[in-house]
């Protein structure tokens, strides 16, 4: 047998269909990889789940073939979900020590959907700490190593959901994004990553970290697999008012070329600190979009340069306040004292890890009185700018092409002292998220080194329909 | 850069318990973040019209109404808890 491993969605599906294998045979092959493995992919692995899952699936497929019936695309193909994301009964530790022994109470929307499909679950995967960060390297169960490059970051923070994607550990992965912790990393492993519009998918059951801003989305071999995914994951939910029904039957019947697409390029993407190895990949794949008859439009995105420190702002703000809940009462890591302030300050002191506390500081000296409107204030207003940056464009282009981020995949320990330089790290990811847009990243190239480059292609609200049929033209011709 | 009792001070309304050595990393840490933060003040003035994810979340509120739940979930969340009595959750005393 082929390396099953090695099999997109659509294709692992066919076989399934045409009795090639089997559902167990496709999970066992990747547990066999998670086994062999030294990246440090997975925190959990959920191996008797799994082969349940399998089983199960394959009687579904058997009695859907007696009937005659189709089976969902998504029914017994194995993947992999961070580890801040709820299974029923299954260890979330969000890589964090408040939270190493937390046991999911119930399913996230996300979880129930895939197992509606017939979703095979293979673990949960590594990320840092909390989901803050943008290397995972501040898990608690160690860095996640990058498979093209084991000296490497693989990104963050979904670093164990890309990694284990892209070295064949699961056929898909979910992870989440805040800014941009899908789609460095895929941009890093050279796969593909969707960070969806702000309320196409429901976060219900996503460990809270900024909710103005957390989306999940789908980590993926190609854009067919990301197209399956999203569309199995996105949705209204009543449990989380912030989702939208998608009305994407425009969208959907929509025939998106590249032939009569305005590509906008923002030059503010391409200015100081960006490699040369990594512009000259992004103008390569942009010229070739060109080639196929885009229009290529430069355009101005004046805000950019304060989109980095206004998410530093107001995502701190949001993370100490949601962060609050775990007070040693609830659930997670509780220490003993006196009284109820001393558990308070002892059971976060102890669980919480160095970048979570710094930035509990931060949102919690913006939003103090006396700094609110230098900082929180001003910086949502700042949003709203870097909100009409975008607009304006979007009057002006159909998607945007730039950088997903300024270098390739950086060494292991190289950036983990320096917070402010980390931060540097998401200046592409972060302006599209203030303003609740879609992004993804698709593999455009290696540097001579090997390291993958992504570009990312920015759409406007809920186009991500548009975003895929473009990126699968390209896909092509990359 | 930021002061010890500045530190202190924020640190007390986060309830965190910070050791002197993470306090003296943080000065330097928050010190250092906070001056880039000061980019902003030559931000152009304007005023706030909408939040930035108003066409997002335009999905309204739901009925308030009591939904069917599984009994075991609601154990699940009270045995989640460290300290509990009697399907309730425990806290220390407030003074």
């Amino acid at each position: 047998m082929s390396d099953l491993t090695k099999l997109t969605i659509k294709q692992a599906h066919e076989g399934l269909k045409n009795g090639d294998f089997t559902s167990v045979d496709l999970t066992r092959a990747y547990l066999e990889n998670i086994k062999k493995s030294d990246l440090n992919t997975f925190i959990t692995v959920t191996e008797e789940l799994a082969v349940q899952q399998a089983i199960r699936a394959d009687e579904r497929i058997a009695l859907s073939k007696a009937e005659g019936q189709n089976f969902p695309l998504l029914c017994g193909i194995p993947c992999a979900i961070k580890d801040n994301i709820l299974i029923d009964d299954i260890k979330c530790t969000a890589a964090s020590k408040i939270l190493e022994n937390y046991i999911a109470p119930y399913d996230a929307t996300v979880i129930q959907k895939l197992k509606a499909e017939g979703a095979v679950f293979l673990g949960k995967t590594n990320l840092d700490d909390s989901a803050m960060g943008a290397s995972g390297e501040t898990s608690i169960f160690g860095a996640t190593k990058n498979p093209h490059n084991k000296t490497r970051v693989p990104g963050g923070t979904s670093s164990g959901s890309v990694a284990a994607v892209a070295a064949g550990e699961a056929a898909y992965a979910l992870g989440s994004d805040t800014g941009g912790s899908i789609r460095q990393p895929a941009s890093f492993c050279g796969i593909v990553g969707l960070s969806p519009t702000y309320g196409a998918v429901s976060r219900y059951g996503l460990i809270a970290h900024a909710s103005s801003l957390d989306q999940i989305g789908p980590i993926t071999k190609n854009i067919e697999d990301c197209e399956i995914v999203f569309e199995a994951i996105s949705g209204k939910d009543k449990m989380d008012a912030t989702s939208v029904k998608l009305n994407s039957d425009e969208l959907q019947t929509t025939n998106y070329k590249l032939q009569t697409l305005r590509i906008g390029v923002p030059k503010e993407y391409f200015a100081k600190g960006l490699e040369p190895e990594v512009e000259k990949i992004i103008r390569g794949a942009i010229k070739k979009a060109e080639t196929a008859g885009a229009k290529i439009i430069e355009i101005s995105l004046p805000s950019t340069e304060y989109a980095l420190p206004c998410y530093y702002i107001i995502g701190p703000s949001e993370i100490s306040a949601n962060l609050a809940r775990l007070d040693g009462i609830r659930y997670g890591l509780s220490e003993n004292g006196k009284a109820l302030l001393d558990v308070y300050l002892k059971s976060k002191g102890h669980g919480f890890g160095p970048e979570i506390k710094r930035r509990i500081m931060l949102g919690t000296y913006s939003l103090s009185s006396g700094y609110y409107d230098a900082y929180y204030k001003k910086a949502q207003e700042v949003r709203q700018l870097v909100r009409q940056d975008f607009e304006k464009a979007f009057s002006k282009v159909d998607l945007l092409f730039c950088p997903v981020s300024p270098f390739p995949a950086f060494k292991l320990g190289e950036k983990l002292d320096d917070p402010l330089s980390m931060y540097l790290a998401d200046i592409y990811t972060i302006p599209l998220k203030l303003a609740g847009l879609p992004g993804l990243s698709m593999p455009a190239g290696k540097t001579q080194d090997g390291l993958p480059v992504g570009l990312q292609i920015i759409g406007n609200h809920f186009e991500e329909n548009k975003i895929l049929a473009i990126a699968e033209e390209l896909e092509k011709l990359l | 850069m930021i002061s010890k009792e500045e530190v202190e001070k924020i640190a007390k309304l986060a309830r965190l318990e910070l050791t002197a050595q993470e306090i003296e990393k943080m000065q330097k840490d928050l010190s250092e973040i906070l001056d880039y933060f000061d980019l902003l003040k030559t931000a152009p003035k304007v005023k706030i019209e909408k939040p930035a994810v108003a066409k997002a979340s335009a999905g309204g509120a739901r009925i308030d109404e009591v939904l069917p739940r599984d009994i075991k979930t609601a154990e699940k969340l009270i045995n989640a808890a460290p300290d509990k009595k009697d399907g309730y959750i425990k806290v220390k005393t407030i003074l």
